[in-house]
């Protein structure tokens, strides 16, 4: 038997719904200032310090959108106090900043992003010691179409 | 792929994987030159458990001809691996003469001599015959459906899939993948899903709006004393390749991070073994089997490969089983203390003139084409030399559709997808059934438009990555889209954008300018309220005006570069 989230919800109407996230996000800020470069972000993100690559830092993400306008991510850093989001060839590359409180039950985010084009994503995460790893993954945006 | 070596040493090294590979049985019956039904249905019994697969039939019911592919280009790691494999370096790979019954089956040279020697092949009644004699044998065999099986005929375009449900629940079939299955639209899936005596799995279907899985991912089968974990894997790109308008409540996708959740959690139930029964692809099978721990068998579909033996990536084991009913695979395994020790495999050829068809089978199929006999049987014109699809560029089948656009739409260029279905017709007779073998679709409307030089070329090169991009995972599986009215050059090892070289348009020779509209004419469009005839009836239209099909000036020259 497969229950999802839509059938308890619709079973479930009636009662209070959502549970609150511990997470605070920051969402890009709208401005007339000049677009910072996604190499100008994480350089504030982690006020220069050496970014490892790999391991403790999770982005998953379709290898091809299937729309463009709005794409499916999460990021997991078990342990981290901070995950930065970059889509890097957007025109505005900052996607959010998710942080996690000391409360905070896993260091786990999900959002839709819109991608411009086909471009790499990168996560950058502050571990709790303060050191940052970073990970990419690289997203198609395509026209589609003659599958078979 | 593993060389036969290869696989011999890991044999031994696991345990019992026995030398006794179903093609080498399979090459000595052949040799002895008489084909009976005894020889093709072989098989020492071996283990405690049969998986029986078939897919992609593309709902051809009745035994095809199918000229398997004279291009088909590995780019990356795939290069030079099956199924990036065709013709003689394919037979000498195997050891297969030329002009055998396995030559013929599985590749393309003579081809039209040989299927005037080896007749047909497939058909249901014959598939029913082979798994009724499998399961005589092997009382615990499983049989899985990897998809692609509600599509593709007059007669499922008609019954909207039911005919190929009915023939599912006749034979037996106890789980499904699926890809086309989705262009009858969610309505249509749901209500066929209810007819299924068997479940519809995919555990990399998402609801779009929750995120969440929407499909049974996975179905434990009891055989015997053992539990194994069936996975079902839907095509990874639908929304992408077909129509998502179709059924806008789904997501697709690889996601490698869930099936590697889904075969946990199968293991964490201490099943005995775990089968993916995948409709990703070969390439993007293999990639996965190398990276996903846990998988046993991975039962392969949707790029229409027939690989004679196993491939083996780790401890996992890939079967290619063909396309349009050609073959039934039979695979052995020894299954002890939760995992494959050890595996027996053949690729069942269905030769249709060997095997007898099952007789209850039979009256379905006639029972389901009744009521269209005139019309599948309706001759529309003859033609004069063999047309078949499968490959990486145009065939002469979609020669003679690009031709009929260009005519009947009165078009500068013509574009024709670059599925991999549809049967070949050898010279004579086309029948209403042959056009709708390589054209039948919920979407088969030939649109008309204007598209710039400019945006002709970003298709072509959009196209071409999603074939020839060397990460098997940004792959789709399907071939370079046809072209009429159209020259052009490709590398296909170059960087996406630049693949595609020297576009010229052929009535005047000049090169196709970025900036000039064309008039551009088509079908198989994936936007929503595309307007046009549909395409088998402009096909039907030119091979009725121009009094037959005959091999005349190219409809399209491409030049391929760079290999």
């Amino acid at each position: 038997m497969l229950i999802s989230r839509r059938a308890i919800v619709a079973a479930s109407a009636g009662l209070a719904g959502l549970a609150i996230l511990p997470i605070g996000l920051r969402a890009q800020e709208a401005t007339t200032a000049p677009v910072k470069t996604a190499d100008e972000i994480i350089a504030e993100f982690t006020g220069g310090a050496e970014v490892s690559e790999g391991d403790g830092v999770t982005l998953t993400a379709p290898e091809i959108a299937e729309n463009g306008n709005t794409v499916p991510i999460s990021v997991e850093a078990p342990g981290a106090s901070a995950i930065l989001v970059l889509a890097t060839e957007n025109p505005t590359p900052g996607v959010a900043t998710f942080n996690f409180g000391p409360l905070a039950a896993s260091q786990a985010a999900a959002t839709r992003i819109r991608l411009l084009k086909t471009q790499d994503l990168v996560a950058v995460a502050k571990m709790a010691d303060g050191s940052f790893v970073r990970t990419a993954a690289n997203v198609k945006v395509t026209i589609g179409g003659c599958g078979g | 792929m593993a060389s036969r070596r290869e696989f011999l040493q890991a044999g031994l090294a696991t345990s019992a994987i026995l030398a006794g590979l179903g093609m080498t049985n399979w090459s000595r019956a052949m040799a002895q030159q008489a084909l009976t039904q005894d020889q093709l249905l072989q098989f020492d019994d071996f283990g405690n458990l049969t998986l029986i697969h078939v897919t992609d039939a593309h709902a051809h019911l009745r035994p095809v001809w199918f000229r398997e592919p004279a291009t088909n280009i590995g780019v990356g790691e795939a290069a030079g691996r099956v199924p990036h494999v065709v013709g003689e370096s394919f037979q000498k790979m195997f050891g297969i003469a030329p002009g055998s019954p396995e030559a013929y089956a599985l590749t393309y040279p003579d081809f039209e001599s040989l299927a005037r020697s080896y007749g047909r092949m497939g058909g249901f009644d014959r598939v029913a015959t082979v798994v009724k004699a499998i399961r005589a044998a092997r009382p615990d065999s499983i049989l899985l459906d990897g998809g692609d099986t509600w599509h593709g005929s007059y007669t499922s375009l008609k019954t909207m899939g039911e005919d190929m449900v009915r023939v599912q629940n006749l034979l037996g079939i106890e789980a499904m993948s699926s890809h086309w299955e989705f262009t009858f639209g969610t309505t249509r899936v749901q209500e066929l899903i209810e007819m299924c005596q068997f479940p519809f799995l995919g555990a990399n279907i998402y609801d779009v709006e929750w995120d969440e899985p929407a499909f049974e991912p996975y179905k434990i089968i009891q055989k015997g004393d053992l539990a194994v974990g069936v996975i079902g894997q839907a095509f990874p790109y639908l929304p992408i390749a077909n129509p998502k308008w179709m059924f806008p409540e789904y997501s697709f996708g690889i996601r490698e991070e869930r099936m590697q959740e889904v075969v946990d959690e199968l293991r964490s139930q201490n099943v005995d073994l775990v089968v993916c029964l995948s409709h990703n692809g070969f390439d993007v099978d293999h990639k996965m089997a190398g990276r996903v721990r846990g998988i046993d068998v991975i039962l392969s579909g949707h790029t229409h490969d027939a690989i004679p033996e196993p491939v083996l990536v780790g401890e996992t084991i890939i079967i290619a089983s063909g396309s349009h009913g050609k073959f039934v695979s039979r695979v052995d395994l020894d299954v002890q203390g939760g995992r494959m020790a050890g595996f027996r495999h053949k690729l069942i050829p269905v030769f249709s003139d060997v095997i007898q068809p099952d007789p209850e089978m039979a009256a379905l199929i006639d029972d389901i084409r009744a009521p269209f006999t005139a019309d599948l049987e309706a001759v529309i014109g003859q033609t004069d030399h063999l047309l078949y699809r499968r490959g990486n560029f145009n065939g002469t089948w979609d020669d003679v559709i690009c031709r009929a656009i260009l005519e009947e739409r009165d078009a500068e260029i013509a574009l024709s997808p670059g599925v991999r279905w549809g049967a070949s017709v050898l010279p004579g007779d086309i029948t209403r059934e042959d056009i709708h073998s390589v054209t039948s679709m919920t979407y088969g409307q030939c649109y008309r438009s204007e598209m710039t030089g400019e945006t002709l070329k970003t298709v072509m090169e959009d196209v071409a990555d999603n074939i020839f991009n060397p990460d098997p995972y940004y792959q789709q599986g399907g071939d370079m889209v046809r072209v009429g009215g159209l020259a052009y050059s490709i590398d296909p090892m170059a960087a996406m954008g630049n693949r595609i070289t020297d576009l010229r348009l052929i009535a005047d020779d000049t090169p196709i300018d970025p900036a000039r509209s064309y008039v551009v004419a088509g079908w198989a469009s994936i936007n929503e309220g595309t307007e046009g005839p549909q395409i088998w009836d402009v096909v039907e239209d030119h091979i009725r005006k121009s009094g037959g099909v005959r091999q005349d000036a190219p409809v399209s020259n491409i030049t391929v570069k760079g290999l």
